[in-house]
């Protein structure tokens, strides 16, 4: 028989060498493990609502009503939606130009980009081009098509920190060009040295790579850390003197725990820093509905803004997404309502502030148990969650268990992550899925199960942990100094 | 009759193959001042690049930055540059243009509006949807109010009791949360059933695959087939661009089919053979075959004989078949019916092993007409468990599609049924809208054929026109001096004159002048 068009060994080779640890192996025994009745506490992606975290109100108000327009002509239409939703209703639909239901604009509503606009002039202090604002299939549509952009082929390096969210490896890899990563130190809280990216950036050179672009995610994820407002300045700096684009991922900057280090966004630094960087260094930032204190993550909504990028190049962009068409819809106005919020004195504001400072409030104490709680374990270090919705402890596996990791065939963070699932029903992503130092391993989490189920997590946890430890502890000596 | 071809198919043939290899060049990096990293082999440059940087890093004043690198259009994705996507093109941004126009000086132009007719995007031009589908979807956006008393008297009760079924198949009931990368099981169990209703042959939900509308699973099968531009897609021509731009983008090679606009746009399996093996002949591995049924731009509606045909084709020469059938459900005359290529395949006897089959189908499309939602799905039959799960993989990485999107895939593959309440106005809204399509395809049709150099093909289904335009010599003469291609210059010239928006025929492959317009 002739070879046929979909024969593995003919499939883009591209296509084979990504990875995607938060939906790959664990995440499949875990599905395996749950079909077969076991109890499965799945922390293996941002993903609130799947975790019992209700969806604020008055957005879903609104849209419902937008899907069904023929209830705004109802006379009782008063007695089940609040005013103000049916204005809001009202309003996202005369901007469409046909309802929920037509292709809007390829780069998105343009009445939702003008809100979006007139958020970034709040959030910053300076005013942003709706005509430089595109919304897109959740954030995540948006990275692919960036790099795709940038990305011509394996000699395009792209700057990733290290770990990361496997977003960006994945995408690199699909699109051919090759990542560069640039090390956080864990022990100085995750942060970041541009000196490691000076060197990375020479490292790359040597190796015949032209480094194009630096992606940051903050606050970070899987680490959870906040950058300071010197740490962004440095880098924009760095981006400026290296010719970089600088990729912004900012999609958890209404998650923060702490009050040291609030959310800066890198336009605002940039912006602040004057000419000749304000006007000369590339950037692309890019935001969301699916996590902040909506957690809106099935809607897939997001946007990216685009700063001192070319016209021409913004064609091509434009021309790119013009060939899907349009982002779907009803999650632009998701996007519409997170940026442009309720007001003191609408009706349903205050069930809206009390909905979303009871997420944020709980979230904050989450980090905090989780942090906690992993510190109590044996041969467990936790940096705090200071920002997005992860906890990622590095766990120190003695040699032990890392020899039976390798009997068993098993990288030792997923032989760990494994053994966890199948004791505990807590499954996680193993550090590796988000690169990690030579001989530290790790795992992620999220701080997303409900509050009043956390103690019992964190307690099946350490029995386990410890029970671990204790199984394969000798005298040699740990993992990790 | 013969045909007056304006530059002849062949020119056609070469410029979209010449499209697909102008992707092998790469632009020359623009003239470098200071970067040293052009010859990274010497360890001595790398040196003096290191000590560079820890000077300058000490320097008080901003250093002069490395301009070498910046995303400018020569320095970006060649296929990026080089692919296209007529029907958000050039006429579009000018149609833009005027209408901003217009609203800035009311009545300078010889038009109050703009008329887009260039896209299959019925809502934006009237169309209503459909309420029983609004009202669940509705209901499963906001499903607090599904226990409230006031529901009953707002909402038809099938609409409410389909609501709770669903989001009894949505873990937690959760609307909000990513689902499962493939789609939602029980979404996908129903959407299998409405394939095993209307094929008379079962579906397996794992064969499924929801995405955010057809385009992004069309993308995920050419990411999945194109390693490099010597992997050939063969398509029709002419072809909704989506095909070709996806092929460019993903750096392979576009191979060409002529449909026969004689033959009301026929698939002629003798043509598909010889362009199979023209390109082979060049060394290109042709992978795929696309059929787009019915057509788009040309609305053909294929006779089971030629679907028979073209399956055992696929068959013999291991291609995997691509079968847009976005517009199954609009067909308008009566003499054809739609016949999904796996009903086809699985009633010649031909199994999973037999054939690697990708069928595409969306909610953009048929009476539904819900374009902004972005619903979809793939059913792929016919593969190794290994390729699935790269499939599954690249799925995974954009986590799933929308949810609403994959509620409205699972309504439109299993629609009201006689009995329920909602099946009359159901019935009667979707009677009311294709009726009205076959209508206004007819009216087009005829009022086409009869202008002056115009003949137009009867549209057997999909949304879309795609009449002939004779130029005269000193149109074509005019293009050529305004360094226009024809097509384009008459379309530019009817937006200025009318308003109205069409896409010129040179976006779909063909290089003659045609419109598209939603009838």
């Amino acid at each position: 028989m002739a070879p046929k068009g979909l024969d593995y060994e003919h499939l883009n080779e591209n296509v084979k060498k990504v990875q995607y640890a938060v939906r790959g192996e664990l995440y499949l025994r875990a599905s395996e493990l749950q079909k077969e009745g076991k109890k499965i506490i799945f922390t293996n992606v941002g993903n609130p609502h799947a975790l019992g975290q209700k969806p604020l109100t008055f957005p879903r108000q609104v849209v419902a009503l937008c899907q069904a327009p023929f209830l705004l002509d109802d006379p009782n239409v008063g007695l089940m939606f609040p005013a103000d939703a049916i204005a809001r209703a009202k309003h996202y639909l005369s901007l469409t130009s046909g309802g929920l239901g037509a292709y809007s604009d390829s780069r998105g509503i343009p009445g939702v980009r003008k809100e979006v606009a007139d958020f970034l002039l709040r959030r910053d202090g300076y005013p942003s081009d709706p005509e430089l604002i595109f919304l897109t299939d959740g954030a995540s549509k948006g990275v692919m098509q960036i790099l795709n952009t940038i990305i011509r082929g394996p000699n395009d390096g792209i700057l990733v920190p290290v770990p990361q969210y496997p977003l960006y490896s994945a995408a690199i890899s699909l699109f051919g060009g090759t990542l560069v990563p640039y090390y956080l130190e864990e022990t100085a809280n995750w942060g970041l040295d541009v000196n490691d990216l000076r060197n990375a950036v020479s490292q790359a050179q040597f190796k015949g790579i032209t480094v194009r672009a630096m992606v940051i995610i903050n606050p970070g994820n899987p680490t959870g850390q906040c950058l300071s407002e010197a740490n962004l300045s440095e880098i924009l700096r760095f981006c400026y003197q290296e010719g970089l684009v600088l990729l912004g991922d900012e999609v958890y900057q209404q998650n923060i725990y702490q009050d040291e280090r609030p959310f800066i966004s890198s336009k605002k630094v940039l912006m602040d820093m004057g000419p000749p960087y304000s006007k000369e260094v590339q950037l692309v930032s890019f935001h969301t509905v699916s996590k902040g204190y909506w957690g809106e993550c099935g809607q897939r909504g997001g946007y990216f803004e685009m700063t001192n990028i070319p016209p021409k190049s913004v064609d091509e962009i434009y021309k790119v997404a013009s060939i899907a068409l349009s982002p779907n819809v009803p999650a632009q106005i998701f996007m519409g309502l997170m940026v442009n919020p309720l007001k003191p004195g609408d009706v349903s504001y205050e069930q809206f502030i009390r909905e979303s400072k009871g997420i944020l409030e709980s979230l904050r104490k989450r980090a905090r148990i989780m942090t906690d709680g992993f510190n109590s374990c044996r041969n467990v270090v936790c940096n705090f969650t200071e920002g997005a919705m992860y906890s990622f402890p590095q766990i120190r596996l003695p040699p032990k268990a890392i020899e039976a990791a390798k009997s068993a065939g098993k990288v030792p963070d997923v032989f760990y992550c494994l053994k966890l699932l199948e004791a505990t029903g807590i499954s996680t992503v193993p550090g590796s899925g988000f690169g990690q130092k030579e001989g530290v391993f790790h795992l992620r989490t999220t701080i997303l199960p409900a509050e009043e189920d956390m103690p019992a997590i964190m307690e099946s946890f350490k029995k386990f942990n410890d029970g671990f430890m204790e199984q394969y502890e000798d005298t040699r000596g740990y993992s990790r100094m | 009759m013969r045909r007056s071809v304006i530059g002849g198919a062949k020119r056609s043939s070469l410029f979209l193959l010449n499209q697909a290899h102008r992707s092998l060049l790469s632009p020359s990096p623009p003239p470098l001042h200071h970067h040293l990293g052009s010859s990274p082999s010497s360890s001595a440059t790398a040196l003096l690049l290191l000590l560079r940087r820890l000077s300058s890093s000490s320097a008080s004043s901003p250093p002069p930055p490395n301009m070498s690198n910046p995303v400018t259009v020569q320095s970006i994705n060649p296929k990026v540059l080089q692919c296209e996507y007529a029907v958000r093109g050039e006429i579009v941004n000018l149609a833009q243009r005027l209408q901003e126009e217009l609203k800035a000086n009311p009545g300078s132009l010889p038009f109050d509006e703009i008329l887009y007719c260039n896209i299959g995007n019925p809502q934006s031009l009237g169309q209503l949807p459909i309420t029983f589908f609004r009202e669940v979807l509705a209901l499963c956006d906001h499903p607090t109010i599904l226990d409230k008393a006031e529901t009953q008297g707002l909402f038809s009760a099938d609409s409410i009791e389909r609501a709770w079924q669903i989001l009894d198949q949505i873990p937690g009931r959760a609307t909000g949360a990513y689902s499962h990368s493939q789609g939602i099981k029980g979404l996908r169990d129903t959407i299998a059933a409405g394939i095993e209703a209307r094929d008379g042959f079962p579906a397996n939900p794992n064969d499924i695959f929801l995405t955010d509308g057809a385009s992004p699973a069309v993308h995920m099968m050419m990411q999945l087939l194109i390693s490099s531009e010597k992997d050939g897609i063969l398509c029709p021509i002419p072809q909704y661009p989506l095909y070709s731009a996806s092929i460019a983008l993903h750096g392979g090679s576009l191979i060409p089919y002529y449909l026969d606009e004689e033959t009301g746009w026929g698939l002629e399996v003798s043509e598909l053979k010889k362009q199979l093996e023209e390109a082979r002949s060049k060394g290109i591995s042709v992978r795929a075959l696309v059929v787009i049924n019915p057509g788009n731009p040309t609305g053909q509606v294929l006779a089971e004989e030629n679907q028979r045909d073209i399956v055992e084709f696929c068959k013999k020469e291991g291609l995997v078949l691509l079968a847009d059938e976005v517009y199954q459900e609009n067909i308008y005359v009566p003499e054809k019916k739609f016949h999904s290529f796996k009903k086809v395949a699985r009633s010649m006897g031909y199994g999973d092993n037999d054939l690697c089959l990708v069928s595409f189908q969306s909610v953009s499309k048929g009476y539904h007409g819900e374009c902004g939602k972005r619903g979809g799905y793939m059913e792929i039959t016919g593969f190794s468990p290994e390729v699935r799960e790269q499939i599954y993989k690249v799925a995974s990485v954009n986590l799933c599609s929308n949810i609403s999107g994959q509620i409205l895939a699972s309504l439109v593959m299993s629609p009201p049924k006689v009995g329920d309440e909602s099946y009359e106005s159901y019935s009667a809204e979707k009677d009311g809208i294709l009726e009205s399509l076959a209508r206004r395809a007819k009216t087009l049709e005829d009022a086409f054929n009869s202008l002056e150099g115009i003949t137009c093909n009867k549209a057997e289904g999909a949304m879309y026109l795609f009449p002939r335009i004779r130029l005269p010599e000193k149109a074509i003469k005019a293009a050529e001096a305004a360094k226009t291609a024809p097509d384009l210059f008459y379309c530019r010239h009817l937006l200025n004159a009318t308003g109205v928006v069409v896409v010129p025929g040179s976006g779909f492959g063909q290089v003659r002048t045609c419109f598209k317009m939603l009838s």
